[in-house]
Parts: structure tokens; C-alpha cells; sequence
């Protein structure tokens, strides 16, 4: 039997609407991960604190209030400093084509506008994640 | 003899109406498209035909009746929109308090009576502009509130005897309201005369919204605060809208919003009369807030339904006497929701269904979202175009010549118990876990909706719910057009200054004092409105009258339950 | 630099994926928690157990954040249920914890039950000895909360805290003999509800009526998780427990039968597994279940057939 995936869903961002987040949250523990949801209003830096404790395979994070631009590339920066790159970064929130390409090169994986399908969400991060654990080496 | 034969008249009409039924039932189902699922945009089972079985229980009198008449179930005014059209109002908000002022001077040139303030999301959760949470928050969304001082730059120059302002702002709404307050005494305005509305419905941001500052608690005593300070000094100002359109923006079907929004107000009626208020004297100020989402029928049977079932709680469960605090009154926003980014000119098509859902569903008032919504602030002919699909359906379409049309549609009336039922079984089951606030602690409200919205959202993922131009009628290769919000910084640069300029203007001594009172009248649960007027006097300002009740109330933390 | 070295310097990120590790039974698993714990470790356990929504989490938070800033450090397991059908899971106790966040005296780690059904997930035990390898003064674990009582929390805790809220009179009625089995403290949080007088004197008259010269006190505390009113009774009523069963020679008596347990247990999960992979290894239940279903054989002798045969192979 393989691991169970483990990812870590977040909220940043003053916002409270977690309608989406909440959603992606039951189609990934219903596609049978294992979904550590750390809640609203979260900072880069408690999301990275989290991740690393729960060594997740994947950390999504959820941005609408606008503040995309800085939060992903925070988020990525803390990650590497806390030796936790190998780690998925994925998110969702309204951006540009432009911006998503700029994210992807500060290392977001994976950005998903407006009414994804969470099928083509998941797949994607069993994908990645079976990629990942393919160049792993043991502890 | 008369009787039995009419008995036996009615019981003949009966089986010949069930033959037919039966009849038309066998030819439908040969023709019928048995793959694709019948429900409504809240997922409910949906019959192919309505007949006079299905309305047989209704006593015209009893449960539809007249206009202006219990139980209002066709509106709250005898004459409707023949007498008064309903409110076209449309919110905004933007930037520094100085740019709200000046568009507030032009809305007001055009003659426009009404103003509506948006806050951005710092105010929203009582944080000042300079807190490290509010970083690249400051002035989005809508005007940023510090102290008085910014109060007084959005309405500098207005006379505010003259106008009526509308507050999107709860948990800290009694904080603004009392800057409301002390703005217009400045201008020898007293409060007595003040006209507006607060939105200062704290239960729905537990449930949906998710801006809160307070445990439950403690908010809905400020609110009650409000409520009995407005009842007493403020007989033209409207302390709260009970607001179900967010609710149904987190993902609520027509009923969950329908349920729940009521259930908040009866919970704040509830609370009030506990305070010691006389419902008569302030039911009459309460009004509603909805969504209009895209089940055209649905949606209307929702507005019939709530009238119907407030007039009733009102008079029997509430024992008002007079007819005012029978009459549900509402505001309608079109569903933000069903926008979507994809092929945005839909949108128009959508509001202009939802809106029109809105009309025949009575509304007091509408604001129609612009087409461009779900990506970035409303461009100007956006806006504009948002406002024209209003009056069209005035001008054009015919729907206001008669008063609430759809009534004795089979489907209507059917679909408007079925509202009704579903809706107080919702308040049994609330009243089962021990009210509305037990329920938020526990979280069933919330998963009630997070398990509608998922459901919805699996419905589109398997293509069993088209949205057109998103999961069908897709372009290929759309480029959908992002404008990029531009985030001028130096908004938060100069409320920085401005709280700056507010401390040091102002008497520390004082300010210390007017905050330890407040703690006190806190602790003493005394009416804490005059507390909250005395600090805002003193350029004390929203972070630090927040912290100071956050001091004696605690903080909420959203509860862990998905 | 291996991840066991970090691990041993006290890096969280090393502590976190040995965890990951040993969680899933990977490869050495076995003898990465054999060199794990022989390291030097004294952390002392506090198990939180209680019905759903009675606070366990809130209340985590609230000693916890005592704890550290008391110098201690502290590791937490929380447990929440795993699907039975998709084997997913959603892990929320955190949202609960936010005083403990960007702490580095506090280890967070959720998990999954993964089918185990004793309010503890299946790998606790040996996440709770790596967190004390670790150098945790205090593991804390708070269990499922599945609404009945969770028997293998006493198996991997010193002190066993059971949370209640007023509206538990009636479990307390029918639980009664369970509950004084497990619990050391009863705690009944959500003092602020109408209720929380009675049902302290009633678990306090329960408690009375168990009392016996030879059996450490129990007690029972009032909290309110909201305001953190009763929190330091209840982190008193912990010491003070603690305190009597180390003086006393029954913190030494429980850990030897928890060990006890722990190695029937490791038997048990062999036992079964082996049975499961090699039940049919000489064709033979395949040919028994044809005749049960054929009504050839009854259930039990059937049962007997493979019985013997397996064990006499
Ligand atoms: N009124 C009141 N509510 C409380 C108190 N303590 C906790 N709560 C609320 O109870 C709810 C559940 O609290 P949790 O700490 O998540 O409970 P739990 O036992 O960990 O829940 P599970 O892990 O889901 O079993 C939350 O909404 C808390 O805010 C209290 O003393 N009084
Ligand atoms: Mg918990």
C-alpha cells in the first residue's frame, strides 16, 4: 500500500470567504488524503510553521483579497529557508495570466483561477505528488 | 343533502383530475429525457407538472390574500411598485475618506438622496490602518476608518439632517455608528433626526461571512446596544439588516438562507425583548437583506415564503400588535456567486433573470452586480450597465403593472409551502441544538453550508450542472482578461499619517479615561453605546476601542468543524 | 548529515518527517524507532479525551500556552477520525491551537485514526516516543472524540483527562463504570452553559462513592476554554495528580502494564496480519467458505476447520 497523501489547506488574506477552500478540502478528503486545515487569516508565516510540523506532501493556500503577489512568493521563500522545498506549492485566487507565470517561476507549482474543476485539482497533485516521491530517498 | 351532494361533486373532480394526471403522466414519460436530473439551483427535486393537487391545502385568505394585508404573503404595501418603485441602490466604495467625499458630492449633484459606505477589510475586523494585519489591505474593498477624523473628511460638506447613509459594517458597527453620531453633532445635527441603515448582523459573519471580532456573545449584546440606543434616541435610523445574502454567497441553498437569516432575526428579536424592549417599538426598524440567485422561481417562492412566515412569528410566537412589525421588508442583491469569470458578458444575461426574480418576488430594493464583479472593481460602464438592467425591467418589461403576478401558479404556491415547511423544520432542528448561537459554536450552520456548496460544486465537476461558457458552451482557448488590480499603497501611507495627526491632537488623558470606562461599562454590561460615543469624541480610534472591548470579551476563533 | 543526527540536534523539520517515517511503516521503520528510543527521554504524557466539540482542542491550546511559558516544551498529537470509506480525513484540531503557533517550544502533529478505532490512531505510541526522544517535557494527545469511550488513550498516557460539558448528564449515566476507568481528572468545560454546577457534583459524588484507601484521588475541575477561567485548576489537578502517582510507585506499576499491553498488542497486529496474507495457504478456505455457503458447514465449524489447520501447519 502506498502513503497516504497529506496536504495542508490554508486561508490567507483578511478576506473570510472560505467557500472555495472548504470545497477543495472535502474533494481532496473524499479522493482519500489525508487534509490539514489550519483555517482563516493565516500569515506565510504560520502556514510554513504548520506545514513543516505536518511534513505534508503539498501546501494549498487560498488568496482573494488581492494580496497574491506577495503572499505566494513569502510563503515559497519561508519554505526553502525552513528546508521544506520539496514541498508542493499550489493555490487558488483571481490573477492574470502574467502573474501566474510569474508566480510559477518563483516556484508556485500549480495556480488555479476561478471554477476549476476540483477533479482536474486533485488529479493534478496525486500526480505531483507521485512524481515527487519517486526522486525521494530515504531517511 | 346540499353538503353530501357537494362532497360527492368535489371527490368525482378529484378522481378525474387523478385520471388525467395519470393519462398525461404515461404520454411525459415516453418523452422524457430520463438522463438528465430536474432540481433547482439549491438541488431540489423538481416535479414536470404542477395541478391543483399540489395547492389543495391553501386557503386564499389565510395564507395568500392582499398586498399590505397579513400575512403579506404578495407584499408589504397595499399598491407595490404602482405605489413606489422599488429602491434602485447601488454600493460602493473606494480609497481615501477624502476621494469617498468627493464622489459622495457628485452621487449627490445627480440627485441622489441615499449614500452607501463600503469599508475596507481592516475596518471591517476593527484593526487600525498601521496594524501588521491590515498590510496591503488599506483602502481596498472601501474607505479605511480610523478615528473621527477620517469620519469627518467622507462627509465634509453634507449635510447629514438631509441625507440617509447605509453602513456596511458589523462587528464594529457600534464604533462607526458612534462616529456617525458624533460627525453630525459636530454639525448641530442631533441623532433624532439622523436616517440610515447599519448593516450590524453579526450572526451571519459567524456563519458566513467570517469577519468577526467578538465570541457571539458578547456581539450580539452590542448589537442589542444599538438596537435599544437606536429605539430610544434614534427613532429614523434602521440599527440592523438581517442579512441573508451572504449566507447564500458561502453556499446555501434558498432555503438554508432563507432559514437561517430568519433565525438570526428572531434570535436578535428574541434577545431584544429580553432586554426589556417592547417589540412594537423597534420591530418596525428591522429590515432584511437577500440574495437573488438564478432558480427564477425558486428564488420568488423564497421572498413569498419569508414574508409570510415572519408575519406569522411576529404576531403569534412575538405577540406584536402593531401590523409594521409584521411586515418583512427587504433589500435584494443579485448572487455574485453565479458570476463567473469566463465569457463575463453572461453575467449581464444572469443579473438581468436574477433581478427580475427580485421584482416579482416584492423586493423594497435591488442592487444588480456588474458583469465584471468576479474579477476586479466594476468599471464605470459596467456599473453603468448594472444600473440600466434595473430600469429596463421598470420601464420595459411590464412586471410592475400587477402585483405579485405569479400567485396562483400551481408551482409558485406549491414551491412557496415547500419553502415554508423546509424552513421551519430547519428552526426545529436549530431549536433542537439549543438556538442559533449554540449552533454557530458548533458549527452546523457552517457545515449545513459547506455540504450544500460541495454538493453544488460536484454537480458542475460531473457536468450534471452545465454553467454555461465554465463546464459547457466553453470557447476554446478564451482568454479571459484579468485587469490587474492595482494596489495604491499610498492609501496606507496616508491613514497612517492621519492616525498620526489624530494622536496628536488629541488629550492621552482623556483617551485613557473614555477607555477604561468602556472596559467598565463592559464588565458592569451596561449599554455600552455612550461609552463607545465618549471615546470616538476623543480621537480614540477603532483599533484601540476594539482591543479595549476585546480585553473584557475575548477573541473569536472560528470553530474547527468542516 | 543524516535526518537521525538533525533529529538528534533538535531540528523540527527532522523531528517531523522521522514522524512521517515511521507513521506510514516505511522501510527501517523498525529500527529507526529502536535507535529513537534509546535516546535519552523523561517526558512525562497527559491524554485529552472526550466526546465531540467538548473543548479537547481549545483546551490543548490553553495549557499548552501555561506550559511554555512556564520553560517546558511541548509535543502534541491530535487525532482526528479517518474516513472508513475513502480512508480521508480532515484534520482540524489546529484551528484551535492558533496561541501555539510559530512556537519553538510546541510540536503540532495531527493525525489521521486510519481505521483504529480506540480513539488513537495506530502509530501513536511510537509517534509519542519520538516526540520524547525528542526532548518533550509533555506530550499531550488529544483523541478522536467520537462520542464513546476511548479505552487506548490509558494505554499511552501517565494522566488521562476526560472532557465533559454540562450536557453530558446522560452519557455520564450510561458510561459511568467506563469513565471512572479511564479518567484520573474529569473536567467540565463550557462552564458558561446552564448545567455545569450539577453535573460537578455529580461526578463528584461518583467519584466519591469509588473512592477506595488504595486508588488515587480522582477530581473534577469547572473550565471555561473560552475565557480561561478554571485552566490553572485544571494544570493544578494534573500536577497534583502526577505528583501522587510518581511519589506513590502507580506511575511505575501503569507504565509496566501499559509496556505489557504494547507487546500483545505488536503480537496481536502480527498475528493478524500474517493471518490475513496467508489464511489460504493450502487452498483449503476457499474450499471451506464454498461450503459454508452452501450450508454444508455452519459458521463455527467452519471456523474450527481453518483454526486447526492453520495452527497445527
Ligand atoms: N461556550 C463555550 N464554548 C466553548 C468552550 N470551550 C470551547 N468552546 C467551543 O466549543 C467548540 C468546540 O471546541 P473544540 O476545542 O474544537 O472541541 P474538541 O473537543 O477539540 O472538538 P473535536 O476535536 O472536534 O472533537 C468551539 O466552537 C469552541 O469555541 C467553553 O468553555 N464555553
Ligand atoms: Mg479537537
Amino acid at each position: 500500500m502506498s502513503d497516504k497523501i497529506r496536504i495542508l489547506l490554508a486561508k490567507a488574506g483578511l478576506d473570510g470567504h472560505d467557500r472555495g477552500i472548504k470545497v477543495i478540502a472535502a474533494a481532496f478528503r473524499d479522493a482519500g488524503f489525508e487534509v490539514i486545515y489550519t483555517g482563516l487569516r493565516q500569515t506565510p508565516e504560520m502556514i510554513v510553521d504548520a506545514a513543516l510540523q505536518e511534513d505534508v506532501d503539498a501546501v494549498g493556500v487560498s488568496i482573494l483579497s488581492g494580496a497574491h503577489m506577495t503572499l505566494f512568493p513569502a510563503i515559497r521563500k519561508l519554505m526553502e529557508e525552513r528546508n521544506c522545498a520539496d514541498m508542493i506549492l499550489f493555490g487558488g485566487g483571481i490573477m492574470s495570466e502574467d502573474e501566474i507565470t510569474e508566480l510559477g517561476r518563483k516556484g508556485v507549482s500549480k495556480l488555479y483561477g476561478p471554477g476549476t474543476s476540483t477533479i482536474e485539482i486533485v488529479e493534478y497533485i496525486k500526480g505531483a505528488v507521485a512524481k515527487k516521491r519517486a526522486g525521494e530517498k530515504l531517511v | 343533502m346540499a353538503e353530501i351532494r357537494n362532497q360527492a361533486e368535489i371527490s368525482e373532480q378529484a378522481e378525474a383530475l387523478k385520471k388525467a394526471y395519470a393519462e398525461w403522466k404515461t404520454a411525459a414519460d415516453a418523452t422524457t429525457n430520463k438522463n438528465k436530473k430536474y432540481v433547482t439551483v439549491s438541488s431540489e427535486q423538481v416535479d414536470p407538472l404542477y395541478t391543483p393537487a399540489d395547492t389543495k391545502s391553501i386557503d386564499f385568505l389565510r395564507d395568500i390574500g392582499f398586498p399590505g394585508e397579513y400575512p403579506y404573503t404578495r407584499g408589504v404595501h397595499p399598491s407595490m411598485y404602482r405605489g413606489k418603485p422599488w429602491t434602485m441602490r447601488q454600493f460602493s466604495g473606494m480609497g481615501t475618506p477624502e476621494q469617498t467625499n468627493e464622489r459622495y458630492h457628485f452621487l449627490l449633484s445627480q440627485g441622489q438622496h441615499g449614500l452607501s459606505v463600503a469599508f475596507d477589510l481592516p475596518t471591517l475586523m476593527g484593526y487600525d490602518s498601521d496594524h501588521e494585519r491590515s498590510l496591503g489591505e488599506v483602502g481596498k474593498c472601501g474607505v479605511a476608518v480610523d478615528t473621527l477624523l477620517d469620519m469627518e473628511k467622507i462627509f465634509k460638506g453634507i449635510d447629514l439632517g438631509k441625507i440617509s447613509t447605509s453602513m456596511t459594517i458589523n462587528a464594529p458597527a457600534s464604533v462607526l455608528l458612534a462616529m456617525y453620531i458624533v460627525v453630525a453633532e459636530k454639525q448641530g445635527v442631533p441623532a433624532e433626526k439622523l436616517r440610515g441603515t447599519l448593516q450590524n448582523d453579526i450572526l451571519k459573519e459567524y456563519i458566513a461571512q467570517k469577519e468577526w471580532i467578538y465570541p457571539p456573545e458578547p456581539s450580539v449584546k452590542l448589537i442589542v446596544d444599538t438596537i435599544e440606543f437606536g429605539t430610544k434616541k434614534m427613532p429614523l435610523w434602521n440599527t440592523i439588516s438581517i442579512s441573508g445574502y451572504h449566507i447564500r454567497e458561502a453556499g446555501a441553498t434558498a432555503v438554508q438562507e432563507l432559514a437561517f437569516t430568519l433565525a438570526d432575526g428572531f434570535t436578535y428579536i428574541e434577545k431584544s425583548i429580553e432586554r426589556g424592549l417592547d417589540v412594537d417599538e423597534f420591530a418596525p426598524r428591522l429590515s432584511f437583506f437577500f440574495n437573488a440567485h438564478m432558480d427564477f422561481f425558486e428564488e420568488i417562492a423564497k421572498y413569498r415564503a419569508a414574508r409570510r412566515i415572519y408575519a406569522k412569528r411576529m404576531r403569534y410566537k412575538y405577540d406584536a400588535k402593531s401590523e409594521r412589525s409584521w411586515m418583512l421588508r427587504f433589500h435584494t442583491q443579485t448572487a455574485g456567486c453565479s458570476l463567473n469569470a469566463q465569457q463575463p458578458e453572461l453575467n449581464l444575461i444572469r443579473t438581468a433573470y436574477e433581478a427580475m426574480s427580485a421584482v416579482l418576488g416584492g423586493t423594497q430594493s435591488l442592487h444588480t452586480n456588474s458583469m465584471d464583479e468576479t474579477l476586479a472593481l466594476p468599471s464605470d460602464k459596467a456599473a453603468l450597465l448594472a444600473l440600466r438592467t434595473q430600469q429596463v425591467l421598470a420601464e420595459e418589461t411590464g412586471v410592475i403593472n400587477t402585483i405579485d403576478p405569479l400567485a396562483g401558479s400551481y408551482y409558485v404556491e406549491a414551491m412557496t409551502n415547500r419553502m415554508e415547511a423546509e424552513c421551519e423544520a430547519y428552526f426545529a432542528e436549530i431549536d433542537r441544538r439549543g438556538g442559533v448561537m449554540r449552533c454557530i459554536e458548533e458549527g452546523f450552520l457552517q457545515r449545513e453550508i459547506a455540504k450544500a456548496a460541495y454538493t453544488y460544486q460536484r454537480e458542475i465537476d460531473s457536468k450534471e450542472r452545465i454553467i454555461v461558457g465554465v463546464n459547457g458552451y466553453v470557447l476554446e482557448n478564451e482568454q479571459i482578461d484579468i485587469p490587474i488590480l492595482k494596489i495604491d499603497e499610498s492609501v496606507a501611507e496616508l491613514q497612517r499619517q492621519s492616525i498620526k495627526k489624530a494622536k496628536s491632537i488629541r488629550d492621552q488623558d482623556k483617551v485613557t479615561r473614555t477607555l477604561n470606562d468602556l472596559r467598565q461599562a463592559c464588565r458592569d454590561n451596561k449599554n455600552t453605546m455612550p461609552f463607545i460615543i465618549d471615546c470616538v469624541r476623543q480621537y480614540t480610534t477603532m483599533g484601540e476601542i476594539c482591543d479595549a472591548m476585546k480585553d473584557v470579551y475575548g477573541e473569536y476563533i472560528e470553530p474547527p468543524n468542516l | 548529515m543524516s535526518v537521525f543526527d538533525d533529529f538528534v540536534r533538535r531540528d523540527k523539520r527532522a523531528l517531523a518527517r522521522i514522524i512521517t517515517h515511521i507513521e506510514n511503516r516505511r522501510e527501517n521503520y523498525r529500527q529507526l524507532l529502536a535507535a529513537v528510543s534509546r535516546l535519552p527521554h523523561q517526558g512525562y504524557r497527559i491524554g485529552i479525551t472526550g466526546p465531540p466539540g467538548s473543548g479537547k482542542s481549545t483546551l490543548v491550546d490553553a495549557l499548552v500556552l501555561r506550559y511554555i511559558q512556564q520553560g517546558l516544551r511541548v509535543g502534541v498529537i491530535a487525532i482526528d477520525p479517518s474516513s472508513p470509506f475513502t480512508g480521508g480525513a480532515l484534520l482540524g484540531d489546529r484551528i484551535r491551537m492558533q496561541h501555539l503557533v510559530n512556537r519553538d517550544s510546541v510540536f503540532i502533529r495531527s493525525m489521521a485514526s486510519r481505521g483504529e478505532s480506540g480513539g488513537l490512531a495506530a502509530a501513536t505510541r511510537d509517534v509519542t516516543k519520538v516526540l520524547d526522544a525528542f526532548g518533550m517535557d509533555l506530550i499531550i494527545i488529544e483523541t478522536v472524540g467520537i462520542g464513546q469511550i476511548e479505552l487506548d488513550i490509558v494505554e499511552a498516557c501517565d494522566s488521562v483527562v476526560v472532557v465533559l460539558v454540562p450536557e453530558s448528564g446522560d452519557m455520564i449515566q450510561t458510561m459511568k463504570a467506563g469513565l471512572m476507568e479511564i479518567a484520573d481528572i474529569f473536567c467540565v468545560n463550557k462552564i458558561d452553559r446552564p448545567g455545569a454546577d450539577r453535573l460537578l457534583s455529580i461526578l463528584n459524588s461518583m467519584v466519591h462513592e469509588r473512592q477506595t484507601a488504595s486508588s488515587v484521588e480522582i477530581r473534577a475541575v469547572g473550565t471555561n476554554g473560552m475565557n480561561g477561567e478554571g485552566v490553572d485548576s485544571l494544570a493544578e489537578a494534573i500536577e497534583k495528580h502526577r505528583g501522587v502517582i510518581t511519589t506513590g510507585g502507580e506511575l511505575e506499576r501503569r507504565r509496566g502494564s501499559q509496556l505489557k499491553a504494547e507487546i500483545v498488542h505488536a503480537v496481536r497486529d502480527r498475528v493478524v496480519r500474517q493471518l490475513e496474507e496467508t489464511i489460504d495457504f493450502d487452498g483449503q478456505f476457499e474450499h471451506v467458505s464454498r461450503q459454508l455457503a452452501s450450508g454444508e458447514l455452519d459458521l463455527y465449524s467452519a471456523a474450527d476447520m481453518i483454526y486447526d489447520r492453520y495452527f497445527r501447519k
